[in-house]
């Protein structure tokens, strides 16, 4: 069954059209991680489908409720995690969680089987006003209020912004084990190695999905060969390669850089001969395997300097 | 109603740890109504006299000291003349000239009418025109008294007599202290609640309880309650120190003015809401609240009387909520009114509490 079931839904802010005609579907129990750079639109999609937008046209069916028609009903069926903090900061942790928790008229000890995984974490910290706790704690204390009403659907917008990778990591784990509880999770995010904790992710950008599928299926869709060329200069080098007659495409991916040519067994070592030629740089080119920001590049065709 | 509660319990415990806030409320009426009754007077006392004795006469004299006596005046200087006298106002040295004319005793005792002219500086209208009018009065009791002594009169002249209802002795402070409640509830539970939700958006708080099924009525009321109560708290801070520091109490009963303070506060704290739901920063919602303020604090009457206003603007305070309370304040603090006398305002004010309640629960918007 559908967890998220939307219709071209379109939003724009004056002139700016912020959603274009997404269309998705989400199944229920699953992770879906829409990914997308900043200014993609993710957020209104977020915003649209917890019901604090209202969508221009179109409509969305979420955990079997209209976001147009039954929003109200529909607020006390999912957890909403802003992409800022944005809890109330001169409470301490244990009154905002009483307070988010009362506000959905369930009590903590009820429900604390659903939280615990996260907020174990904060028990020390109880009686810290949340303003003092640090990102990682913010966070957790957000995920938790979020999820003290055992929502259905739980949107969590760009969680792990300004984590660090070892609470990264932790997050990984924590959305686990709420996945377990058969809670469907819709998060947004700009990194692309977060797909692998995805069940199911979207790439998104200038307001619709370019692409869904799981993360195999997306990488098993890329069917062009990928090289990844080791070099000193990388800027030089990538000048260089778009100027190559027979690159398709090139971007800088971590500290190489990725070439897809047009053929699909390129002639490498003529290449080689070109940079060496116009830019005085050895490089070491190879064979690699598509990452999903491969995936990502290419279909998007955004070329980042 | 339990999410209400809960939503109070939370504005609360916000309030109460703010450093700042639970003292200004305390601090703040305090003041205002220990320092503003005193420096706030219409009553112009020292007012600098000179005077130009042409006439060298016992009535002359008499009239001199009288008015050197007088608390309100100060004889400041006794030039030859009037040309003298003119120069000294000129240089800000005095604020009305008085020329008592040649003859003015002789002209008295014939019982003709002479004529004493007096120049009052208008630049400060209001200080020139009292003294003119107390100037005014020690002449006719100086000339009654004078007409007496020398048998032109049978009893002093009673030219003038003034009596003056509820305010007895005409004590500036007693007509401003109402007024200055009302203004301390203006600017406490307008300008407090203007900030509120907007502080709620500009930290980005407002965006988890949108995506919560706490209705908008709840949400509002749980942000009125608490600037209602703080209106009362303030209110009952101000009628107590009305009646230990100036002995004044309302000669009406207090519940009329708790009653019609229990609507008003509701009314100025939804408009803050309505500001504050319509605002995106703190400075927008600071700077349209100050013009409300504004317009409240000159067009309601608390400052100038609204039958002195031009036709126009008459019609425009009807619409200015304070008008009603301080009428009602003054109404039943001065004269004592009963709730028969003062209902026509209880009824405006009361109009006004439900619709902007009612704008206020609309205009908070979950969903943009």
């Amino acid at each position: 069954m559908e967890a998220i079931k939307s219709e071209n839904i379109c939003k724009r802010f004056g002139t700016k059209v912020a959603l274009n005609n997404v269309t998705f579907s989400v199944e229920k129990g699953c992770i879906f991680g829409i990914i997308g750079p900043d200014g993609a639109g993710k957020s209104t999609l977020l915003r649209t489908l917890s019901t604090l937008t209202t969508p221009d046209k179109g409509t969305a069916i979420v955990n079997g409720y209209d976001i147009k028609t039954e929003y109200k009903e529909l607020r006390k069926h999912i957890g909403y995690m802003p992409e800022i903090f944005s809890l109330y900061q001169d409470l301490t942790v244990e009154e905002n969680l009483e307070f988010y928790a009362s506000i959905f008229n369930v009590s903590i000890q009820e429900n604390y089987s659903v939280i615990e995984p996260v907020f174990c974490k904060l028990e020390p910290f109880r009686k810290r006003m949340a303003g003092k706790l640090s990102g990682g704690m913010k966070q957790k204390l957000a995920l938790s209020c979020a999820l003290i009403h055992q929502p259905d659907i739980l949107f969590l917008d760009e969680p792990t912004r300004g984590v660090d990778p070892v609470s990264r990591k932790e997050f990984r784990d924590i959305l686990t084990t709420i996945k377990a509880r058969g809670i469907t999770i819709v998060l947004s995010t700009s990194y692309m190695d977060e797909a692998s904790m995805c069940d199911c992710i979207g790439f998104f950008n200038d307001g619709h999905f370019l692409q869904t599928g799981s993360p195999n299926e997306i990488i098993s869709s890329f069917s062009k060969p990928i090289y990844s060329v080791r070099c000193l200069s990388k800027y030089k080098v990538l000048m260089a390669s778009r100027q190559w007659e027979d690159t398709e495409s090139c971007y800088i991916n971590g500290d190489t850089i990725h070439i897809i040519f047009t053929q699909s067994i390129p002639d490498t070592y003529s290449f080689e001969k070109y940079i060496l030629d116009t830019t005085n740089e050895t490089i070491k080119i190879s064979k690699t395997e598509p990452t999903i920001e491969d995936c990502f590049m290419t279909i998007s065709n955004i070329q980042p300097q | 109603m339990n999410t209400l509660s809960f939503l109070l319990e939370k504005e609360f415990k916000q309030f109460f740890r703010d450093p700042f806030m639970p003292k200004m409320v305390i601090v703040f009426p305090v003041i205002i109504m220990l320092v503003i009754p005193l420096v706030a007077n219409l009553d112009f006392k020292d007012i600098n006299i000179c005077i130009v004795d042409n006439d060298h006469s016992g009535y002359s004299r008499l009239l001199s000291d009288k008015i050197s006596h007088s608390s309100y005046f100060v004889l400041k200087h006794t030039p030859q003349n009037y040309k003298e006298a003119k120069q000294l106002m000129d240089e800000q040295e005095v604020d009305i000239i008085i020329e008592i004319p040649y003859g003015f005793e002789k002209e008295l005792i014939r019982n003709e009418i002479p004529q004493i002219p007096i120049v009052a500086n208008a630049v400060n209208a209001s200080k020139g025109a009292s003294g003119a009018s107390y100037l005014t009065q020690i002449i006719t009791e100086t000339t009654g008294e004078f007409a007496q002594n020398n048998g032109i009169a049978d009893s002093p002249a009673e030219l003038l007599s003034v009596h003056n209802l509820y305010n007895p002795t005409e004590n500036y402070r007693h007509f401003m202290i109402p007024a200055l409640m009302v203004m301390l509830i203006i600017i406490v539970c307008g300008a407090l609640p203007a900030l509120n939700i907007v502080k709620e958006k500009e930290t980005g708080t407002i965006e988890q309880i949108n995506a919560t099924p706490v209705s908008k009525i709840m949400f509002t009321f749980g942000k009125l309650i608490p600037f209602w109560i703080m209106g009362m708290f303030i209110l009952t801070i101000a009628i107590f120190i009305a009646k230990i520091v100036y002995g004044l109490s309302p000669a009406g009963s207090v519940w009329i003015v708790y009653a019609n303070a229990f609507l008003f506060t509701l009314t100025i704290s939804s408009l803050g809401l309505i500001i504050s739901n319509y605002s995106n920063t703190m400075q927008q919602a600071m700077f349209i609240m100050f013009f409300f303020i504004m317009i409240f604090i000159l067009m309601s009457g608390l400052l100038t009387p609204i039958e002195s206003m031009p036709e126009f603007a008459q019609m425009i305070t009807r619409f200015v909520p304070p008008r009603y309370f301080i009428e009602v304040m003054r109404s039943v603090y001065l004269k004592g009114s009963g709730i028969a006398d003062v209902y026509p305002s209880f009824v405006w004010l009361g109009c006004f509490t439900i619709v902007l309640t009612a704008i206020a629960i609309l205009s908070y918007r979950k969903r943009s």
